[in-house]
């Protein structure tokens, strides 16, 4: 027994010494007497290998079915029953995996790192909803994106949000849009999926910390309809853009808007125009549009230079720039054993001159990354200024085309068309 | 009728909003163009090279899935079938029983079965596996470094971002071609 158990400190000790070398044959292979056939691995196929094409397909139907529920067939019910499908498809049964809103990041990090080529369907799942967008509104808002659907579904009473209120908060999605390039452009992160509120109960299966944010996200949702998609949603901002000039739109009446004003609080997104009458040309609105077309460049150059300066903070979320910090900072972390990023970068046999390298590399990358990010920041907010001082005379109550998610509420509203017409018209009358 | 300025109003938006609706539609056309020349018929999954990994432990804690995705994979034809196996044993065990106490593994989800004299087969049961690595650990530093960490794509939910891939101190999980959606040692030789 006693030498047994030195014949194994021997043996260990001396195995320790050749650690540092993947020696792959240590121990010869065996060759067996008896029949024993030696087993290979199992590889197990992936989980959705051949289901990409059907999801294209789907997503495609949803997109086409929503864009004539919602305009030739008008049937609110009909985009809520494809909500609900397009939740139960693409967020329970397939776990919020691929989504346009992520596709974001594939398209940056396909345009930005040559190491990286984007799958056709990931670019097909960031395409088509932007094309039909552009065609029919955010037909996709409505009934085809899993996280738009989950907060449909829990709107309870919704509060009608003030405009400046809304204006300000809606300035998140830029900053959220530019941060998630500037993160996927630099192979950092993605940090859409990383923060996806939803996704951990899709899965059903998230931290704790996802779970409450997803959890406050839906009790919010209760109150404050759709609060993801409109205060946060980076896939928004292009959505908002494209619907914003649409060629076809979901219209609240089928003919002629009686004025009725039915439909005014009928919208939980606050995506109708009250009809305005301004007055034709007012040198005062003129003047201040002027100023904003002057003021554009300038707020530029603002932007552009605080992005510039916050390169730096903005670079820490990238791990080889954090671990370059670290090893500077806090050199005792040498000493660490528990430290696993130091440690695995000391045993890597790579030296510090080759990681401050690549560190400063990236964060120059971050320098210039941070002048467009401002710039585009700059340009976001002195173009929503710009709006401001534009006013169009509307004779009716009509939908918000740029903010407008296409749920088809508002349409239920409208009396136009309905067979009890004249009896609600004598009533409001 | 034709000339009212309300109409020509009217035909000025419209054509604003067209030229906007074609530069939108160039922007995209642009943006996908760039990347369909660059993009691939073929999906990515995640994959884990066994060469760079560390085996810090840390695939058993990130993964999005309760336990990991990350399981021990043996490449058989690697194994030396030692009785004193490094993966399956604790250092300095006095004797070679398989009692609980003289496992390496948390979750003693290997198998140890006798062949012949003095052979030994070890396989591994995923459904206890938590993809550790400390039997990959132990049979690197003492062994022939047959077991090995890989994603098990039956599991995986193929993150649009891997999680532990972003923390892998070693970056030792990339993207690979949904065609070739395993590394496994033995077949698999670095170059």
């Amino acid at each position: 027994m006693k030498n047994n158990r030195i014949a194994i400190i021997t043996f260990f000790s001396g195995l320790l010494i050749s650690v540092v070398s993947f020696a792959q044959q240590r121990f010869p292979r065996p060759d067996f007497e008896s029949d024993y056939l030696v087993p290979s691995p199992l590889a197990p196929e992936p989980r959705w290998a051949s289901m990409e094409i059907l999801d294209v397909v789907i997503l495609l139907i949803v997109l086409v079915l929503t864009s004539w529920l919602a305009i030739k067939k008008r049937s609110r019910r009909g985009i809520l029953y494809l909500s609900v499908f397009a939740l139960i498809y693409f967020g329970f049964y397939r776990n919020g995996c691929i989504c346009s809103i992520g596709g974001i990041q594939n398209v940056t990090l396909t345009l930005f790192n040559p190491a990286y080529a984007i799958s056709l369907t990931a670019l097909l799942f960031f395409v088509l909803p932007l094309i039909f967008a552009l065609f029919m509104g955010r037909v996709f808002c409505a009934s085809a994106c899993p996280l738009g659907a989950i907060q449909e579904l829990v709107i309870l009473k919704p509060i009608s949000i003030p405009s400046p209120v809304r204006k300000v908060l809606g300035l998140i999605p830029y900053l959220y849009l530019g941060l998630s390039i500037l993160y996927a452009a630099t192979n950092t992160d993605f940090i859409i999926c990383r923060y996806d509120p939803f996704i951990g109960i899709f899965r059903m299966d998230a931290s704790f910390e996802m779970l409450i944010l997803g959890g406050s996200f839906l009790l919010l949702g209760m109150f404050v309809a759709r609060p993801y998609c409109r205060f946060l949603c980076p896939y928004g901002v292009l959505l908002n853009w494209m619907s914003s000039f649409s060629k076809w739109h979901l219209s609240i009446t089928p003919s002629e808007c009686v004025d009725c004003k039915l439909c005014a609080h009928s919208c939980p997104v606050d995506a109708i125009n009250k009809p305005v009458i301004e007055p034709v040309s007012n040198r005062k609105d003129i003047n201040k549009f002027i100023l904003s077309i002057l003021i554009l460049p300038v707020l530029v150059l603002i932007g552009g230079y605080i992005g510039s300066k916050s390169h730096i903070y903005l670079s820490r979320a990238n791990t080889t720039v954090s671990l370059a910090e670290l090893m500077i900072t806090q050199p005792e972390l040498k000493n660490d054993p528990d430290h696993i990023d130091v440690q695995t970068f000391l045993a890597s046999g790579k030296t510090m001159e080759t990681l401050l390298e690549e560190a400063a590399v990236i964060r120059s990358q971050f320098y210039y990354g941070g002048w467009i990010l401002g710039g585009f920041l700059g340009l976001a907010f002195g173009l929503i200024f710009m709006g401001k001082t534009i006013y169009r005379n509307r004779k009716d109550y009509e939908p918000d085309k740029g903010n407008c998610v296409s749920c088809g509420r508002c349409m239920d509203y409208c009396p136009v068309g309905k067979p009890d017409f004249d009896e609600i018209m004598k009533q409001i009358k | 009728m034709e000339k009212s300025p309300e109409n020509k109003a009217n035909k000025r938006r419209e054509f604003i909003r067209s030229t906007a609706r074609l530069t939108l539609a160039i922007g995209i056309g642009g943006v996908s163009g760039l990347a369909l020349s660059k993009s691939t018929k073929e999906e990515w999954v995640w994959q884990i090279d066994p060469f760079e990994c560390t085996q810090c432990g840390r695939c058993a804690e990130e993964c999005v899935l309760t336990p990991s995705a990350v399981k021990c994979v043996h490449a058989f034809d690697l194994c030396g079938y030692c009785d004193l196996c490094g993966g399956y044993f604790k250092p300095g065990v006095i004797d070679l029983h398989t009692g609980a106490e003289n496992q390496l593994c948390p979750t003693a989800a290997i198998k140890r079965d006798f062949i012949e004299e003095p052979f030994f087969e070890y396989t591994i049961d995923e459904d206890l596996c938590i993809g550790c690595g400390k039997c990959v650990k132990g049979c690197s530093a003492f062994g022939n470094g047959s077991l090995h960490l890989q994603i098990r794509h039956d599991l995986c939910l193929n993150c649009n971002q891997c999680t532990i891939a972003r923390l892998c101190p070693s970056d030792a999980i990339t993207r690979a071609p949904a065609s070739k959606p395993y590394n496994f040692k033995g077949d698999f030789t670095k170059s």
